[in-house]
């Protein structure tokens, strides 16, 4: 298992090392913008015929949908399913404190929340959701953000943070105490949840999505802003009056 | 820490004279300096107000001028509007950025204030203030129905000769560096033509 993480690690930083490179001026490294913006065009419509319909029918905008319980069970589910694959990076970022409480929150959860579907540990025992991937864990390691990626289906990223993804596919120890079909099923519930999550920030998404002039670049500036925030990579602030 | 050895040696070259001026500075403060307090106070009062219109139960049309009118008093809208329009903005006769100032007065107005629903039962609470450089920021943490306590913090300067915030910035994403790049593209659209994106500006928000 340790040196199945070792290999990973090795893998992952190098590869995210390789193609990483200094910011832009605007903070923005975006080499690959021609195809990232054929993506955006792609996903963008995924989203208006697909995503946004089935999103706006399960859980209505102010959150009293048929079926917003539905899909906040259906979201602690899947991301109860999440928690070791998460308290492992805890411990990759050599944090133990809240690696120890994402697994008592698993605990909690998959036991008295109904194999997750409640959440007792984040409304009784003071154990929310602390969340990180193996992204974060790269980006604790020192490897730099690398390139801004558009994914199809999945979204924004970075070169750091799509290997993140494969990575923590592969680190997840869900899937050796899974079976596929089980496995599936929570994956399935993870973008069930998604999906909820677009019909409740519908107002903000809409906004990027379809109100702005050049949506391909909001959504790469917003999004890197918000995760540069997420990581405490955040760059200087802008001084109107120095300029 | 590469900054300190020119701290040292400004510091040093104005010696004498500097602490006199220091001493001034810090008798007239009480008359017209932006210090904490003062940056917590202006953020407190105009939360307040925003507040008020939120639950007045007012037509959307009537609060998006109220919107507008509360940002036009707390907010410093010719910098913004002109750090909006970057370079373009020293092209623009006097004439043409105010059309465009006041365009993106109303822009901004509706823009933001269409997400009033999203803070109906909602509530921000200042926690703190503290120097930035050469202004101060204030921190506020907003608890919205349904969603995890935001971070929102708040830039505010008295450099326009008034205390005026400049910049919000909502968990890391920053207001001003967002209309930057929309106003950027708006005005690519436009192929520069500032009376333009003033006439699209009107209609959008």
């Amino acid at each position: 298992m340790i040196a199945r993480y070792h290999l990973i690690a090795f893998f992952a930083a190098a590869l995210a090392g390789g193609c990483s490179a200094d910011r832009d001026g605007d903070g923005i490294h975006d080499p690959y913008e021609p195809m990232n913006r054929k993506v955006h065009a792609f996903n963008r419509a995924v989203d208006s015929r697909v995503v946004k319909p089935l999103s706006s029918g399960v859980s209505g905008k102010d959150g009293k949908g048929i079926g917003s319980h539905v899909v906040e069970a259906a979201g602690n589910f899947g991301s109860n399913l999440a928690l070791p694959g998460t308290a492992v990076n805890h411990l990759l970022q050599g944090k133990p404190a809240p690696a120890v409480r994402t697994t008592f929150r698993f605990l909690v959860n998959s036991t008295l929340g109904f194999a997750g579907l409640l959440d007792p540990a984040g409304k009784d025992f003071a154990l929310p959701e602390e969340d990180t991937d193996f992204g974060q864990t790269l980006a604790a390691w020192g490897v730099g953000e690398g390139a801004y990626l558009e994914l199809p289906l999945i979204g924004p990223s970075t070169e750091r943070d799509a290997v993140g993804r494969v990575v923590d596919l592969v680190i997840d120890p869900m899937r050796g105490w899974l079976n596929r079909d089980q496995y599936l099923i929570g994956m399935g519930a993870r973008a069930a949840s998604k999906a909820g999550e677009r019909g409740r920030f519908s107002d903000s998404v809409d906004s990027i999505l379809y109100e702005s002039a050049d949506s391909y670049a909001q959504t790469r500036l917003i999004w890197l802003q918000h995760r540069r925030h997420e990581l405490g990579e955040e760059g200087e602030n802008i001084d109107p009056y120095a300029e | 820490m590469t900054l300190m050895p020119n701290e040292f040696r400004r510091h040093n070259r104005r010696g004498f004279l500097g602490l006199i001026g220091a001493g001034l500075a810090l008798v007239a403060q009480p008359a017209w300096a932006l210090d904490t307090d003062e940056a917590r106070a202006l953020i407190e009062k105009s939360l307040d107000e925003v507040y008020t219109v939120i639950n007045s139960g007012q037509p959307p049309a009537q609060m998006f001028k109220a919107f507008e009118a509360i940002f036009a008093r707390y907010a410093d809208v010719d910098i913004i509007a002109r750090s909006a329009l970057g370079p373009a903005a020293r092209q623009a006769g006097a004439a043409g950025f105010a059309a465009y100032k006041q365009a993106f007065k109303g822009y901004i107005g509706r823009k933001y204030g269409k997400r009033f629903r999203e803070f109906i039962g909602s509530e921000i609470e200042v926690t703190g203030a503290r120097p930035v450089k050469s202004f101060y920021a204030v921190t506020s943490v907003a608890y919205l129905k349904g969603r995890s306590p935001m971070e929102v913090e708040w830039h505010v300067s008295d450099k326009s000769g008034q205390s005026r915030y400049f910049n919000i910035i909502i968990e890391g994403v920053n207001m001003l560096a967002s209309e930057r790049a929309e106003i950027g593209a708006m005005l690519a659209r436009r192929k520069g033509d500032i009376a333009a994106l003033t006439a699209d500006l009107q209609q959008a928000g």
